[in-house]
């Protein structure tokens, strides 16, 4: 009994604390009015008064610019998120870590790759008034388990990595007016492989491989149902898991069915596995193999080892990046390193400048230094970003939250030694 | 003891329900294959490949398998972590091989290169193990069976948090041994030497530990801790340092498992021992926990069941993408041998009271 | 712990062999990357990281225990030596972390370990490069002295002073959790949450307020002797049970008001944490009370999320559009079908063959929800989204794939509403719990649990008793997932993991097997804590699994066992006793 008693006492002080740092509502500076003009004003001498729809950031002088970061950053696809939050901090330095003379803030939650890690870090996060704005999530699940809390707080946030097409869609609903993403629709993706495999290669019988993940079933289907309609075969469909190690079997499989070419767009790991095994499985040896972005990196070059001379992989189109990339990469290696660890990591950085950018658009600075960011006004500032010079691209947002430039290049590797990476040489740019 | 109507009518439904389900599982792997030989859509080299490719696939499980075969067979636990020794030796082995082949000297000397690999793997992985067994699982001998179970469960978190910490989330790539690349013929049958290399491995490790746990002093020890811990003190034993050895034995061969695993898939990560781990365990049960031989038995029928069955049965019964259930035969399998034989394949008659 | 160092004298070697458990303690802290992740945290503002921190803990630690040591092995001039074991014991961890540092600057460690990073040395000898490395050796020694100086301060002047610095350090780690909300307040609780916390961790005068605030706690209500716990003691009975009473309604009216009051994450992780108890509710029939180890259970709680998903769905894979209230005992029926089907076939399969053969099903079952052969009726990798919120009032009827039905009522639409649902399912299932722990099956349950053949000799129809034991673990994991199903409004077959089930059992074991209180304080430590330790996101996991390693070693009976337990292990938990003594007992 004296367990209970110390029990609930204890309870009883937590929440106490809990009661007092709390609020029922968590009121916007001034009550909702109609949404005032954009405060590009230069500060008067008078107070500021926040006249946002959905309420104001203040930032106090010495406080930071507070961002956060929320992906994967645990478990198997560590690698995607770590990735991103890199891409963040090296755009963080890059400002110098500071912006406006405040020093920039950043905050991680590990998402988890799940609906439900999304939904605690997206609460959590939304919890915080002081969060300015957010880059993430990792994976397309976070963002359907997270956005709705978002959006409710005022936050925006621009996902580096997210490619399902419903995430941008124009009846992705009111959950989705805080979410834009730097990354690009699969539905562009799988149509140019499909193009490329037909008119360029000139195969007629494909065959596709997924890991049960929903960007790779999705992109293969989309690859699929383009090439049927271009008049191709497709022989076999199969999927494997995402922590498979053996592939000889489902190849084997696959060789029965004698396709020409053989597309599997999954990661690094899985796709090291297939393209090294593909080669030792009687009737696969001479069938052309084609992976897509989430393996365009060197470590796939490693992973894969000598079986991945000449595959083709596709990806955003780096001769469009602009030289700023590989100036990126050599501080990406000199501060973690580690050569990148996965391919999102420009467009996390290029999120990172949207919103620096967009935060210098609309902030009201006073004259003791106090920055106040109108939320509505911030997010729409960074909707309407338009011919931003990235290193991943010149980037416009849609309506609907695309900015990344959907330019999808077909690449082949020319040579299988990783530290030969060098996208544009090789993988060489074979199409468009 | 009286049985009254429900009881009798209760145990004819769970008899019923019993047969239902072997005979279900029966029809399919019957139906399964009669269809899939019948639609001639695999040529026969292609199902001696997959046999194959299936016991080169069970060899790996079958290596993880002696060690917790053995672990179990002394603490009746469970060692949870033992995967991830494996990985650690996996890690170990990279770093050594990788080293060589930047110097040249893999090329030069491929066998000495990678004996040195092995042997510091073994090393790594031996000093993680028996780290583990001192600080986590000596403590709790005496404590309830569950309670080593969810030490070893945190260990494996532990290890596998840590090497994400020390080498970070990324994937780290064998260099290709010129030597092991290619095949050779045998009676006809091209088989990859990678993975003729893994059979032979795997069985001469299990003659070695078979010798030793029942031709050497130390062996004897170890059957007389396993029998009965408290007399085998009694005659003089020193209990401590048997399962010291137990421990260290079994991850000494984790951690060779962990360089032939890189070698035949070159990739390792911090998650690489979860999966082949979990996969061990259940060879081991499959073969009969705590009989070495019982391990080599389960790891290759699991690794064989698992190659053929998805194009054998599934496929033949017209289930699409039937390699997302490859793990789903092993786990039915396991199960349905359980059914027949509950001590596993090989195992003896459990006591009860060691259950 | 070292039973043989009472009889021998205090030797030197021992302290400098605490000291490089120390050190090598230390080094592993700075290979991970901790040191450097954490160096941008503060626990106090521009002056010391969580990273530093975490070393100077080490130190302080190992000039503690050296001290601790030099004390109980009976040294002549007992202070002085046990000071300078302590000053050893820190050279002794400051001197591998300043090989460390050599190294770096010296060998491409880097190569291997990817952390030992120029910031990091740098970090570590605050800019000085290579001419510093005596830096790191000098702190750690002065610290690990400190660590001797603490302990050999009286009892009364150490309780408070470790505490307090206890609490410093734990309030600059959780500052990010209570500022921001604080700040959302305005006015009072800002300036104060302002004056005491920065952006990154407690400021200097929010550190020395915290230090003598929970000093003085601590002398005032937790030393045996402050004036608290006398009058406590002193009570008579009956009072007693009404101060207890008191504070139990007022824990009460807390937990209502709790969402209203802390915003919606504090509501989510309370969800979560029920729904994690509703399922240790359910592990806790299967493996606490009969002794079934169960490594599947995510099976059940799929089916439960499935089956809502399914049936109140808006979306594409929607079969029937039915309000949530409808669905609920729906799903809990189907999950206690599935609880009869998956434990029909190991109903012989005894001790570990059942684990691996339940976590096979746990599996099959994962497997199939994300397969595409079932993907027309469960989403495959796609999920089943679009699921239906509670609504409490009448719902509006359904009208075309992808528009949420209206609710005219309450719709419990975000964790702050369904913190309520949650919490009032765990109460009732609790109250289910004990009635049935003190029921015909209950005892029967515990006696194949105890001995399987005497059980049956004893008339114990093992069958019945065993396919009840999962039928209902499986509807108290059914009714969880049912719940999960409308917080998170998806479901993917990948929430579906083993390690779902694998943390189950963990808070089942660690709570106290079979102890219903223990459930509940299982999934509070490992589920809440964890959620707590958020920004640590690439650690969480680090810290969860050395977390049960030290739960298990210091409580292998759990942190609230059951009274059966108790009993059966000899061991006297009793609170007076020191909680520390209690595992060596437990032990032995």
């Amino acid at each position: 009994m004296k367990r209970t008693f110390s029990l609930v006492s204890l309870l009883v002080l937590a929440s106490m604390v809990l009661a007092a740092c709390g609020t029922p509502t968590a009121a916007p500076t001034t009550p909702p009015t109609a949404a005032g003009p954009e405060p590009t004003t230069p500060p008067e001498p008078a107070a500021f008064e926040c006249t946002d729809a959905i309420g104001c950031v203040d930032i106090a002088p010495g406080d930071p610019i507070h961002i956060a970061f929320w992906g994967v950053l645990s478990g198997a696809d560590a690698s995607l998120g770590t990735d991103s939050q890199y891409g963040v901090e090296i755009a963080i330095d890059d400002a110098g870590g500071t912006l406006l003379g405040h020093d920039v803030q950043l905050t991680t939650e590990d998402a988890l790759c799940t609906p439900e890690g999304g939904a605690t870090a997206a609460q959590k996060l939304a919890a915080d008034p002081t969060i300015v704005a957010l880059i993430g999530s990792s994976c397309s699940d976070e963002t359907v388990g997270g956005i709705a809390a978002l959006t409710a707080a005022g936050l925006t946030t621009i996902s580096p990595s997210n490619t399902r097409p419903a995430l941008t869609a124009p009846d992705r609903g009111p959950d989705y007016a805080g979410y834009l993403r730097t990354a690009h629709s699969d539905a562009f993706q799988g149509k140019t492989v499909a193009e490329f495999a037909y008119n360029v290669l000139g195969v007629r019988k494909a065959a596709t491989i997924h890991d049960g993940s929903a960007y790779a079933q999705a992109l293969q289907q989309v690859f699929v149902d383009n090439f049927k309609a271009l008049g191709g075969e497709v022989v076999a469909q199969e999927a494997v898991k995402k922590d498979d190690t053996d592939m000889h079997t489902v190849l084997t499989t696959i060789a029965a069915a004698a396709p020409e070419f053989l597309y599997y767009p999954i990661f690094i790991a899985a796709g090291g596995y297939i393209t090294a095994q593909a080669k030792e499985v009687a009737g696969l040896e001479n069938v052309t193999l084609m992976g897509s972005d989430g393996m365009f990196s060197p470590d796939f070059l490693t992973a894969g080892g000598a079986a991945t001379q000449d595959m083709y992989l596709s990806s955003p189109d780096f001769s469009l990046f602009p030289a700023g990339y590989q100036t990126f990469v050599d501080k990406y290696k000199a501060k973690y390193g580690t050569a990148p660890l996965s391919i999102f990591h420009a467009h996390a950085y290029d999120a990172t400048n949207i919103i620096f950018e967009a935060i210098k658009k609309v902030a009201v600075v006073d004259a003791d230094g106090t920055v106040h960011i109108g939320r509505q006004a911030l997010r729409d500032a960074i909707y309407a970003t338009k011919d931003f010079q990235g290193i991943t691209g010149t980037l416009t947002c849609s309506e609907n939250g695309d900015c990344g430039a959907p330019v999808i290049a077909v690449y082949q590797i020319v040579n299988s030694d990783a530290a030969s990476w060098n996208p544009g040489t090789n993988p060489k740019k074979v199409y468009p | 003891m009286h049985t009254s109507a429900t009881e009798r009518i209760t145990d004819w439904a769970v008899w019923a329900f019993l047969w239902g389900f072997r005979i279900l599982v029966l029809l399919i792997v019957v139906v399964g294959t009669i269809q899939s030989l019948r639609s001639g859509q695999y040529t026969s080299d292609q199902w001696i490949d997959f046999v194959v490719f299936g016991i080169a696939r069970g060899s790996i499980y079958a290596v993880l398998a002696l060690g917790y075969t053995m672990v179990y067979g002394i603490l009746r636990m469970i060692n949870f972590a033992h995967g991830d020794v494996f990985m650690a030796g996996a890690f170990a082995g990279y770093f050594v091989a990788n080293g060589f082949s930047r110097t040249g000297f893999l090329e030069r000397q491929p066998v000495v290169a990678l004996l040195i690999a092995v042997l510091f793997a073994m090393l790594v992985s031996t000093t993680i193990a028996v780290v583990l067994e001192r600080i986590a699982y000596r403590p709790l001998r005496a404590a309830p069976r569950l309670v080593p179970l969810i030490s070893a469960l945190g260990a494996s978190f532990f290890i596998e948090y840590s090497f994400r910490g020390f080498f970070g989330p990324g994937v780290y790539a064998y260099p290709a041994v010129a030597p092991l690349a290619g095949e050779f013929n045998i009676l006809g049958i091209g088989v990859l030497k990678m993975q003729a290399l893994v059979v032979v491995a795997a069985v001469i490790m299990m003659a070695i530990l078979y010798t030793i746990v029942m031709r050497t002093k130390i062996g004897k020890a170890m059957r007389a801790v396993s029998e009965n811990k408290d007399v085998a003190r009694l005659m003089g034993i020193d209990v401590d340092r048997t399962i010291v050895a137990t421990f260290a034995i079994g991850a000494a061969m984790a951690g060779a498992g962990g360089v032939l695993f890189g070698l035949m898939f070159h990739q390792v990560n911090f998650l690489s021992g979860f999966v082949p781990g979990i996969k061990a365990f259940a060879a081991a049960v499959l073969g009969g926990i705590g009989n070495v031989v019982g391990a080599m038995v389960g790891g290759m029928v699991l690794g064989v069941f698992e190659s053929v069955g998805p194009a054998l049965f599934l496929g033949g019964v017209g289930i699409i993408r039937p390699y997302q259930l490859q793990d789903a035969i092993a786990y039915i399998m396991l199960v349905l041998v359980l059914l027949f034989r509950p001590s596993g394949i090989l195992g003896e008659r459990l006591s009860t009271k060691k259950a | 712990m070292t039973m043989t160092t009472a009889d021998r004298r205090w030797r030197i070697s021992d302290s400098i062999r605490i000291g490089l458990v120390g050190g090598i303690f230390a080094v592993y802290l700075c290979l991970i990357g901790i040191v450097e992740a954490l160096g941008d945290r503060s626990v106090i503002e521009k002056l010391v990281s969580v990273g530093q921190t975490l070393l100077l803990l080490t130190a302080f630690g190992t000039g503690y225990f050296a001290a601790q040591q030099a004390l109980a092995a009976g040294a002549s001039r007992k202070t002085v030596t046990s000071l300078l074991a302590s000053l050893l014991a820190g050279l002794g961890t400051g001197l591998l972390l300043g090989l460390l540092v050599l190294l770096g600057y010296l060998v491409n460690v880097r190569a291997v370990f990817i952390n030992v990073s120029p910031a990091l040395l740098d970090s570590l000898t605050l800019g000085l490069g290579i001419s510093g490395v005596w830096l790191p050796v000098a702190v750690m020694a002065f610290v690990g002295l400190m660590g001797g100086v603490v302990r050999a301060l009286p009892a009364s002047v150490r309780s408070p002073l470790i505490v307090g610095l206890g609490a410093v350090v734990l309030g600059g780690l959780f500052s990010g959790l209570v500022r921001p909300p604080m700040i959302a307040l305005k006015g009072t609780p800002e300036k104060v949450a302002r004056f005491l916390m920065g952006p990154t961790g407690l400021t200097p005068w929010g550190a020395v307020i915290v230090f003598a605030v929970v000093a003085a706690i601590d002398i005032t209500i937790f030393q045996a002797s402050s004036p608290v716990r006398k009058s406590y003691r002193e009570l008579p009975p009956n009072r007693r049970k009404i101060a207890r009473g008191t504070l139990l309604v007022l824990a009460i009216l807390m937990a209502i008001v709790l969402p209203r009051g802390s915003g919606p994450f504090i509501a989510q992780v309370v969800v979560l944490i029920c729904l994690s108890a509703l399922m240790g509710l359910g592990m806790n029939i299967t493996l606490g009370f009969a002794g079934l180890l169960d490594l599947g259970f995510v099976a059940f709680f799929a089916v439960g999320a499935y089956t809502v998903g399914m049936l109140t769905s808006y979306g594409e894979f929607g079969l029937a559009h039915l309000p949530f209230w409808v669905v609920l005992p729906i799903a809990v029926l189907v999950a206690m079908l599935t609880g009869a089907f998956l434990g029909l076939p190991v109903l012989g399969i005894r001790g570990d063959y059942l684990a691996i053969a339940t976590l096979g099903f746990g599996e099959v079952v994962r497997l199939l929800a994300g397969s595409d052969f079932l993907a027309p009726w469960l989403g495959g990798p796609q999920g089943v989204i679009g699921i239906q919120k509670p609504c409490l009032g009448w719902l509006g009827p359904f009208v075309g794939t992808d528009v949420p039905r209206v609710c005219h009522g309450i719709e419990l639409g975000g964790p702050k509403e369904i913190y309520y649902l949650a919490l009032i399912c765990v109460l009732i299932v609790a109250l289910v719990a004990i009635r049935l722990r003190d029921s015909r099956l209950g005892r029967a349950w515990m006696a194949i649990r105890e001995d399987e053949d005497v059980a049956q000799g004893l008339g114990v129809n093992l069958i019945q008793t065993k396919l009840m034991a999962y039928v209902l673990g499986a509807s108290f994991a059914g009714l969880s997932g049912a719940i999960f199903a409308v917080l998170v409004g998806s479901i993917f077959a990948s929430s579906m993991q083993l390690l779902v089930s694998i943390n189950v059992v963990a808070i089942v074991v660690v709570g106290g097997m079979g102890s219903i209180p223990g459930v509940i304080v299982g999934s509070l430590a490992l589920i809440g804590l964890p959620e707590a330790f958020r920004e640590f996101s690439a650690y969480r996991l680090l810290f969860y699994g050395a977390a049960l390693i030290v739960v298990m070693i210091a409580r292998p009976a759990g942190l609230w066992p059951s009274v059966i337990t108790k009993r059966e292990l000899h061991v006297d938990l009793d609170d007076e006793t020191d909680p520390a003594a209690s595992p060596s007992a437990a032990s032995e």
